[in-house]
């Protein structure tokens, strides 16, 4: 069985009395009058991992986004945990456990390392703020002895640890992960890869968007496929390797 | 080379006061990208409210605290009620905004104070002989207290908590809101420091020249001069720049009038638009 599966599997067996970390239902956003995500439901079930692939422009971004609250869906309802957060502010959803390591590998450049994972961990209290880094340290090794340099001059593999390193801090339930392999190198996927694995062994649970199909299919319990704003089709990981069709017809690849 | 050493200690003087102006300044522009007109107004209101509270208790140094309090919690009011809902719209209309507020408060100033100068008394007495030249006490100590209030602004936003809050808003706001900062509480409590800065430097002032409900615009052209010339945004490129266009003034001075001497300022701002318009005292962009 692939990593992400046991997540999934047992998270079903369990049925609907569990209830799922992440909901989203029937929502819409838009910027301006341009629609980014129309009707657009999916879960996330504890300690799962559930990929959104599509093209660029597909609304994938935007979902993430949505969750963590720095867009505002114009209809439909989020829940974490069973609790709505659709209006909830950003920083309060953050605070209750959501993770967001946003594109392009966005870490603060002119803080040092250090200083990035303080303001990942900026909720936790001083008494628990070691124990956190050191955490974080055992994750991620490389950063421990980078911890005085300036982020901006990490490699890009580097820097991509850091953005998640720092999203792991506040300990969160759920990690949304945009595009985390998008410009890296092979030996930097794979590390990439190793460490969304560990999350996953911790019970964290992970919402991702990224282009790289086998990468997807290697990690992801479940995979949603976007286009124009909307859930085109839903399968587990199992389906679609089993079936490739569907990610030619979509994808193109 | 006497007066040459006198000018320098003037210029010094007067640039750690100007930079206290700026450093405000700055802090709000580099967050907020809002050029706050009326900043050099705070200044002005929290120099009568020090006047005021000096007036009641004979406390100099309780009219300070009691001046920058006051201005802050002025400045919260503000930007929570007026430029909190123009973020993301043009810079014009906050320009506009900030100008307006200027008005409004030279106005009340006016009404409430009456346009004659205020005196604010030196809270340190006495002069030393320098070079032949009878110097007050109280303008170095000046130098020292503002020198005082910007390191400890700069340690608050190198190690504090919230001082990280803040850095990390200036470099990318929607990133520090993904890290759940709370971005609004970060603009508004900004606007307040800097507001409590301008306060303060205005009770420093006093003593210099007086208040009146003109002295903010003066202060708002020299902040926004050195603002621009030290790299907008850029809190240690505004310290430097207010030392250093301060200390051109002063040199200028020794063979113009003081008055004429302001031209300088320009002449420094008109060539690092031309030449650098990031600013003399930041890196160079790679």
């Amino acid at each position: 069985m692939v990593n992400g599966e046991a997540g999934y599997n047992s998270w079903r067996q369990r049925g609907r009395r569990v209830t799922p970390v992440l909901e989203i239902d029937d929502v819409a956003v838009y910027y301006g009058k341009r629609r980014a995500l129309e009707a657009l439901t999916l879960t996330v079930g504890p300690g799962e991992i559930v990929t959104l692939l599509g093209a660029n422009g597909a609304g994938k971004s935007t979902t993430l986004r949505a969750v963590s609250g720095l867009v505002r869906p114009a209809r439909g309802r989020i829940r974490y945990e069973g609790r709505d957060i659709t209006q909830v502010p950003a920083d309060a959803i953050v605070a209750a456990g959501v993770g967001h390591v946003p594109e392009g590998r966005e870490i603060f450049p002119e803080f040092t390392v250090l200083e990035n994972l303080l303001v990942g961990g900026h909720t936790v209290g001083r008494s628990q703020l070691g124990e956190r880094l050191e955490a974080v340290f055992r994750l991620f090794p490389v950063l421990r002895d980078r911890r005085p340099q300036p982020a901006g001059t990490l490699s890009g593999g580097e820097q991509q640890m850091l953005a998640i390193a720092r999203a792991m801090m506040l300990e969160p339930k759920i990690i949304l992960l945009d595009e985390p392999t998008e410009g890296l190198m092979p030996r930097m996927v794979a590390q990439i890869q190793e460490i969304v694995h560990a999350l996953h062994r911790d019970g964290v649970a992970i919402l991702l968007v990224e282009q790289n199909v086998p990468l997807t299919l290697d990690a992801a319990g479940r995979v949603y496929i976007m286009e124009k704003g909307a859930v085109r089709h839903h399968a587990s990981s199992a389906e679609l390797r089993a079936d490739q069709r569907v990610i030619h017809e979509y994808l193109g690849v | 080379m006497d007066q040459i050493l006198v000018q320098t200690l003037h210029g010094v003087v007067n640039g750690m006061v100007l930079a206290m102006v700026a450093s405000g300044l700055t802090l709000i522009f580099g967050i907020m990208d809002i050029v706050n007109f009326a900043h050099g107004d705070l200044l002005m209101l929290g120099a009568f409210v020090g006047a005021s509270v000096l007036g009641v208790t004979g406390n100099y140094w309780l009219a300070l605290l009691a001046a920058a309090v006051a201005i802050a919690i002025l400045g919260a009011v503000l930007q929570v009620t007026t430029l909190r809902p123009l973020i993301g719209r043009d810079p014009l209309t906050t320009i506009l905004a900030t100008f307006g507020l200027s008005l409004v408060m030279q106005k009340y100033a006016l009404w409430q104070w009456g346009p004659s100068v205020r005196r604010i008394s030196e809270p340190v007495p006495g002069d030393f002989t320098l070079f032949h030249i009878q110097y007050p006490w109280y303008r170095v100590a000046t130098a020292v207290l503002a020198g005082l209030i910007l390191g400890g602004l700069w340690l608050f936003l190198k190690y504090g908590k919230y001082g990280i809050w803040i850095r990390a808003t200036t470099q990318d706001r929607v990133m520090a809101q993904a890290m759940g900062i709370p971005v609004p509480l970060v603009y508004t409590a900004v606007f307040a420091i800097g507001s409590a800065m301008a306060a303060a430097s205005g009770v420093l002032f006093g003593p210099f020249a007086g208040v009146t409900q003109t002295m903010g615009f003066d202060f708002t052209l020299r902040a926004f001069i050195v603002v621009v010339v030290g790299g907008m945004g850029n809190l240690g490129g505004s310290i430097l720049a207010s030392i250093f266009v301060s200390l051109l003034e002063a040199y200028a001075a020794i063979v113009v009038s003081p008055a004429q001497a302001v031209i300088v300022s320009f002449i420094v701002l008109v060539l690092t638009m031309l030449f650098r318009p990031t600013g003399l005292f930041v890196p160079t962009p790679k």
